[in-house]
């Protein structure tokens, strides 16, 4: 290990920056996801997003096969899929997309990162504008071979954390992981939950212990009370299913920007 | 604190040669690994800390084989294929695997990992199944041993295979229909990983063949290695060759295939893994990551995996076992691709000349072989072991539609 790894500061990419600048300012982390290419408009949903306070947007490039996600990312990536979205399509969507002032963070599975070579897709998504990357199935003993290479294209890969996560595994995943540390909430797929499990707020105070960059809190948070909840131990929320939800059942970027600014305020309240 | 602590994984393990324990990192040359969800990296140590620990204990190792022997009847017969032999011109063996209790290898594997659950405190066992065989020897496995089963199909293999479906009811497992994506194999697979991330406490992955993360394709192929072994010691005994010119299995993930080549490892025979022509991840695959492992899968030009087509709900899988892919690589095996078509002929073939009515999966290993008699590509005497996976009863419905 070298000791720039270590040393946190040094190695801060521009999404960890700006996470960080927000948080030390008081301020309670919210990043909304989208599934890319769900319809032919969809970056007017980034915009709304934006507009009601979001400090990040997760764009989730759809492959076919998501093992990680419930049935409503699922329906959403068959949707995507089914109109004909494509990595290459969304990445040039997001080009033409002027700057949000946030930073944009791609997710997707890992053969799509594989497809064309780790090179050549941190270069795609750089050229994009994309500054982040989340990819659930490649967990830290298989990230090696992305980390270096996201680094050098300048994209910040962010690894997950999960409930069963043992101890000097969890430290290791806080050193390495980027821009942020996405904590999943629960030992479960992707969905919305009626309550935020238990699991949640143990998981972070352990994140904690180990780290101090940024702790996302994602899987399951869809409702303006677990989003307070959840702020008062993490540093911010994902909310994934809770907006893809909505999309499938026809609300249009104004019906978004509605729905993630009760989040906000419950975020802000707290 | 040092990274390799963190992530002790094996790392002081060089792999043990070809078909040997995988090397560090659960790999099969580039393949292979454990490419899983974090919330399912620890059920993944655990499981291979459990098989580890199983599989060099003496008492694990001997109740398997009892429970092999008395409840499924092994060792399995070496049959020489007399008649069809006359007709080919070779000389074939066929290893009955369809002779097991269930009617497919797939018991061995199920049975092992059931035992194995049993050892781990685990009260139920999940799968995914495709043509039904692996559902209904994990169902079988689960009744055995008092366990819960729970094993997920696509719809549209519920409908190929409804007596299955019936089957494994029977058995007292609980069957999940997958309604996402291509309704078969590969949809079943990932639903039942969902499952899993919110099960490992009390349930074990009971996967089907030799895919999946580290350690499965290790451990699944240590299950199937019976029939190899077997296998080995019938043709010492029964051939004048000792040892068969050609080995010859059929390949969805590779279950049968890899437990059949392991026992033929140190020899000379030629390996031929048999895909089929609408699901052929070895012969027609290119590098992806899919359900845990590293290996070659069927894609489009975006990176998209292509839903596999074929006849054999128990083929219909668009990759390959990671060992599959590496053993191809090195050139220790080669794997080649039959048609639906040759399958149903080939069926009928067996059926007619041995009286054996052969799954449609194990009737894509002996659709090759009648091939490549015809076309001199296995030359007139050879001597050729072909492995019947598994018997033809759960196709009949499919037969009658479609001779
Ligand atoms: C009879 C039979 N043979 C073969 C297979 C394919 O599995 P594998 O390639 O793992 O042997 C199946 C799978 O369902 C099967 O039922």
């Amino acid at each position: 290990m070298t000791n720039s790894l270590s040393n946190a500061a040094l190695d801060q990419g521009s999404v960890e920056r700006q996470l960080r600048a927000r948080r030390d300012g008081g301020r309670r982390l919210l990043m909304p996801y989208v599934t890319g290419g769900i319809t032919p408009d969809w970056t007017a949903y980034l915009r709304a997003f934006a507009a009601a306070g979001a400090d990040a947007i997760e764009v989730g490039l759809p492959f076919s096969d998501p093992t990680l996600d419930g049935a409503t990312i699922q329906e959403a990536t068959d949707a995507a899929l089914a109109r004909g979205a494509t990595t290459r399509q969304i990445l040039a969507d997001l080009a033409e997309l002027p700057d949000l002032g946030i930073p944009l963070v791609a997710s997707t599975y890992y053969n799509l990162v594989l497809h064309d070579g780790p090179e050549a897709f941190c270069a795609a998504l750089r050229r994009a504008g994309v500054a982040g990357l989340i990819v659930p199935d490649l967990p830290l003993h298989e990230a090696d071979e992305l980390t270096g290479v996201a680094a050098a294209a300048g994209i910040e890969l962010a690894l997950l954390a999960s409930p069963t996560t043992p101890e000097p595994r969890l430290a290791e995943i806080g050193r390495r992981s980027r821009g942020f540390v996405y904590a999943v909430s629960i030992m479960g797929t992707t969905g919305e939950r009626a309550d935020l499990a238990a699991s949640a707020t143990e998981l972070t105070r352990r994140i904690k212990l180990g780290t101090d960059r940024p702790v996302l809190l994602g899987f399951g948070i869809s409702t303006p009370e677990q989003a307070r909840e959840a702020g008062r131990h993490a540093d911010g929320v994902v909310v994934g299913a809770a907006v893809m939800r909505r999309v499938l059942d026809g609300a249009g970027p104004d019906d978004l920007r509605a729905f993630l600014a009760t989040l906000r305020r419950a975020l802000d309240q707290e | 604190m040092q990274t390799r602590d963190v992530l002790a994984w094996r790392a002081s393990v060089a792999g043990s040669g070809v078909m040997g324990e995988p090397a560090a990192r659960g790999r099969f040359g580039e393949y292979g690994g454990r490419y899983v969800p974090e919330s399912l990296a620890e059920a993944c140590r655990e499981v291979d800390e459990a098989f580890r620990g199983a599989w060099a204990d003496p008492g694990f190792r001997g109740a398997l084989t009892r429970l092999l022997a008395v409840h499924v009847g092994r060792p399995t017969p070496l049959t020489p294929a007399w008649r069809l032999s006359g007709e080919l011109g070779v000389q074939l063996y066929l290893k009955r695997e369809d002779l097991t209790h269930t009617g497919s290898h797939k018991i061995n594997n199920a049975l092992g990992q059931a035992l194995l659950a049993t050892r781990m405190g685990r009260r139920r066992l999940i799968a995914e199944t495709g043509a039904g065989m692996h559902g209904v020897a994990t169902a079988t496995a689960a009744a055995l041993l008092g366990l819960e089963a729970t094993v997920f199909m696509g719809e549209r293999d519920m409908e190929r295979q409804s007596l299955n479906v019936f089957r494994m009811r029977l058995l007292g497992a609980e069957v999940v229909p997958v309604t996402s994506g291509s309704r078969t194999l590969k949809d079943a697979t990932s639903e039942a990983m969902r499952h899993w991330v919110g099960t490992t406490d009390d349930s074990h992955y009971c996967v089907g063949s030799v895919v999946g993360p580290d350690p499965y394709p290790w451990m699944v192929r240590e299950f199937q290695r019976v029939i190899g072994e077997e296998a080995r010691v019938q043709c010492a005994a029964e051939l004048v060759t000792g040892v068969p010119d050609h080995v010859v299995a059929c390949v969805g993930g590779g279950s049968n295939a890899a437990g059949t080549f392991a026992g033929f490892v140190d020899t000379p025979a030629r390996f031929v893994g048999v895909e089929a022509a609408g699901g052929a991840g070895a012969s027609g695959g290119r590098l992806g990551v899919l359900h845990g492992f590293r290996s070659l899968f069927l894609q489009d030009d975006e990176g998209q995996i292509i839903e596999a087509d074929s006849i054999a709900a128990g083929l219909d899988y668009p990759g390959v076992g990671p060992e599959h892919a590496h053993l191809r690589d090195l050139g220790r095996a080669r794997y080649v691709t039959v048609t639906d078509d040759e399958v149903l002929g080939a069926t009928a073939r067996l059926a007619r000349t041995e009286g054996i009515l052969p799954a449609l999966e194990s009737a894509h290993a002996l659709a090759w072989v009648i091939r490549a008699a015809g076309s001199g590509e296995l030359p007139a005497g050879s001597t050729v072991l072909l492995t019947l996976s598994g018997r033809g009863d759960k196709d009949v419905s499919t037969l009658k539609e479609l001779l």
